[in-house]
């Protein structure tokens, strides 16, 4: 699709493309604290406020537990929030994302993806927001820093829909996009601004019977963060389950508007289907490896291997339906996971997927690819392998192992 | 209405509404529970209360009841400050864009927890960053709220369920951390110390807090009559004989300067006044172990500390 309006290209690195995307979004408070390897986010950030290029209040917090607080209490406020974690940091804030997202504060946060100690790696994997994953948060995985820019703007426009009301994590692969210098053509901060608006509110009423914005306004008090016991909390939580189901529309509505101005869309904003309408065989995976192995079915369709790939760019709300009638008819399946669940069956996308893919009649045969953790490098002519171990499942029929860890000393 | 026009009268008390309503499921003669229907009294204006986890947040907000009249937002226990500097940051942007146009107040309440264990990160780094709020420690000295655990605020002999008195420890080892002097190190205009007995006092002091701009820190001690094992009916006679031993003086320091208030300095000018802390201990369930002949010494132990921690404050006070 063709941009409808006049873009610039720049060369920014994944942190940077985000950064520039906050700067153009209006955001009215910025809370964080630094870590490797989001650090240039928040730097970047500082320089724009430093120089008056922002009206954003920043918050330098002294930890990721007050950066999470102060844009939660923020949002409470009826301000547009934005943070940036990656690692220990989103670990410290653990706690405070679930009361985020059970708030239903709309806070924007990147995640630079990287490995969770111990040992201490400061490299990128997916191990830190895929133990987040039931937190309540919006998940999208972004493929390269052109897809962090145009993401972090969708994400206001997600996550503040009145319907929707939930936090989103934007997620980039640590090194791999945070600090890979790419092109990424950028649009005007009036188009960003007009594309996303004002932060509207939910509409409430009061014990009056007055309909007023939800936020904390001495006009309208009202109490936020109450205790609900066994007889209130389980409706709370379900209501969370509403916002999540809403989302799943809302995110593809908002990839569409987004393709109109841009020109740029990432499938149809859940999913990323490359080359499966035939597909035999296929990966799933989430992040940048998506590139690098669409680059590998071209070459594998040229050898006449019908390969594809799907990039689940939604991981939350998972996608069923999308990933259903997209794998429909593929014979073998791998997921490939950039984390552990360490115990348990596979990866957690792995598990998400299959269970997923249960329901379908003579559904795939689907195995899991533990790769590239601590930041390893999975080279193209490795990921090849990963297709030909599909290729021999289709033809024998027969699975050898349903979990690999694949690319280590074993 | 500044400090110096508002009176604080009971007239005036009583002719202005309660922002901390009735209905609440406080326990009889809470400490805090008073002390904090007083405290709203003060607010001069818009004002938003932010709380951590804790009893009073408990008591006041069990969905879909509330206590406050007052926007209030409750997020977790270790992070009251947060809430306010977001808040703060929040309210400074928007009125910038116009979004706002009054000034408003923001309360932030802990009980010793919430301040002196869990939440002192959140609020030194809150206090360093300057945002404009009050913070309020409710100090009953204890984890009520999960059953009367020990904090870093119960004071030495204490019993509470994690410092039991048993037959060799006389419940808690180790003395109350001074709060306020760490806050103090923090240079800030405003700390103070207040109970609720010398209520005038408190209130006054909390209008002072608010009227400061910048983070302020008022320190209000109050008694908790489950956790201490008192009669509830004496929980303001407490707060009355904890400044009359000098176990808890009040002050305040303005700037860095601080003055002993009133009922403190009445001691202070007339040193026979001041109670043994056994008139103080007496009576407290939590001390009940304290009163036999081989825990004679911590109870020597806690009035030489008493009076060596009254000694130090005498010597960091401005002449009256």
């Amino acid at each position: 699709m063709k941009s409808q309006v006049k873009q610039e290209t720049m060369a920014l690195n994944g942190d940077e493309a985000v950064a520039f995307a906050v700067k153009q979004c209006d955001v009215d408070v910025v809370a964080a604290y630094p870590i490797t390897p989001q650090t240039i986010i928040v730097e970047k950030f500082s320089e724009y406020v430093a120089n008056g290029e922002v009206q954003t209040e920043f918050v330098c917090t002294e930890s990721e537990h007050s950066a999470m607080t102060a844009c939660l209490a923020a949002s409470a406020t009826g301000a547009r929030t934005f943070t940036a974690s990656a690692s220990a940091g989103l670990a410290l804030m653990h706690e405070m994302l679930f009361v985020t997202s059970g708030s239903r504060a709309p806070v924007v946060m990147a995640v630079a993806n990287r490995a969770l100690s111990s040992p201490l790696n400061i490299h990128g994997d997916h191990s830190d927001s895929m133990a987040e994953r039931d937190s309540g948060w919006l998940h999208i995985y972004v493929e390269n820093a052109q897809e962090a820019y145009d993401s972090i703007i969708q994400a206001f426009k997600i996550a503040e829909d009145v319907g929707v009301s939930l936090p989103i994590i934007v997620g980039l692969d640590g090194f791999t996009i945070s600090h890979t210098l790419e092109r990424v053509d950028v649009l005007s901060e009036d188009e960003v601004k007009q594309f996303i608006g004002e932060r509207q509110l939910p509409m409430v009423t009061t014990q009056e019977g007055k309909t007023v914005p939800f936020k904390l306004d001495p006009q309208n008090p009202m109490t936020m963060g109450p205790n609900a016991l066994q007889n209130y909390y389980f409706e709370f939580k379900r209501q969370q389950e509403e916002g999540m189901k809403i989302a799943l529309k809302k995110i593809q509505e908002v990839n569409s508007e987004y393709a109109k101005i841009s020109g740029r869309s990432y499938g149809n904003g859940l999913i990323d289907a490359y080359q499966l309408d035939d597909a035999e065989i296929a990966i799933v995976v989430i992040g940048s490896t998506a590139g690098t192995l669409k680059v590998i079915v071209d070459q594998l369709r040229k050898e006449g291997i019908k390969a594809g790939v799907l990039r689940l760019r939604t991981f939350r709300p998972l996608p069923v339906e999308d990933l259903q009638n997209a794998l429909k008819n593929v014979k073998a399946i791998a997921v490939m996971d950039k984390s552990m669940v360490p115990g348990g069956f596979g990866g957690a996308v792995f598990s998400e997927v299959r269970n997923a893919l249960y329901d379908i009649k003579d559904h795939p045969t689907i195995v899991s690819y533990i790769f590239g953790l601590g930041g390893r490098d999975t080279s193209p002519r490795d990921l090849r392998k990963i297709f030909d171990e599909l290729t021999h499942i289709v033809k024998t029929g027969h699975v050898e192992k349903e979990v690999h860890y694949f690319g280590l000393r074993e | 209405m500044t400090t110096q026009e508002w009176k604080f009268t009971a007239k005036d008390i009583a002719s202005k509404p309660d922002l901390f309503l009735s209905g609440h499921r406080a326990c009889a003669g809470c400490g805090p529970a008073s002390a904090l229907r007083l405290i709203m009294k003060a607010t001069r204006g818009p004002t938003i209360v932010t709380q951590a986890t804790g009893c009073m947040e408990i008591v006041g907000s069990i969905y879909p009841y509330t206590s406050w009249a007052l926007p209030w937002l409750h997020t977790a226990f270790e992070n009251a400050a947060a809430n306010a500097s977001g808040i703060e940051a929040a309210l400074k942007i928007m009125q910038k864009k116009g979004k706002i146009k009054e000034h408003i107040d923001i309360i932030a309440l802990a009980g010793d927890g919430g301040t002196c264990d869990i939440g002192l990160q959140a609020l030194s780094g809150a206090v360093e960053r300057g945002h404009d709020f009050l913070f309020i420690l409710y100090d009953n000295e204890g984890y009520m709220n999960t059953g009367i655990q020990r904090s870093s605020s119960t004071p030495m002999g204490a019993a509470t369920t994690t410092t039991p008195a048993g037959s060799i420890n006389p419940g808690k080892l180790e003395t109350k951390k001074p709060i306020t002097e760490i806050m103090l190190a923090h240079e800030m205009q405003y700390v103070a110390t207040a109970t609720p007995y010398y209520w005038k006092d408190m209130l006054t002091k909390v209008r002072k807090g608010l009227e400061v701009e910048g983070p302020a820190f008022l320190h209000v001690f109050a008694p908790c009559p489950r956790g201490w094992r008192t009669e509830p009916s004496k929980t303001l006679e407490y707060s009355k004989l904890s400044v009359e031993s000098c176990v808890f003086p009040i002050w305040e320091a303005v700037n860095g300067k601080r003055q002993l208030s009133t009922p403190s300095k009445l001691i202070a000018l007339a040193p026979q006044k001041k109670k043994p802390v056994t008139d103080y201990l007496a009576g407290q369930g939590r001390f009940r172990h304290l009163f036999t002949p081989q825990n004679q010494h911590v109870v020597d132990e806690m009035q030489r500390f008493t009076d060596e921690r009254w000694q130090r404050l005498l010597q960091k006070c401005e002449p009256a």
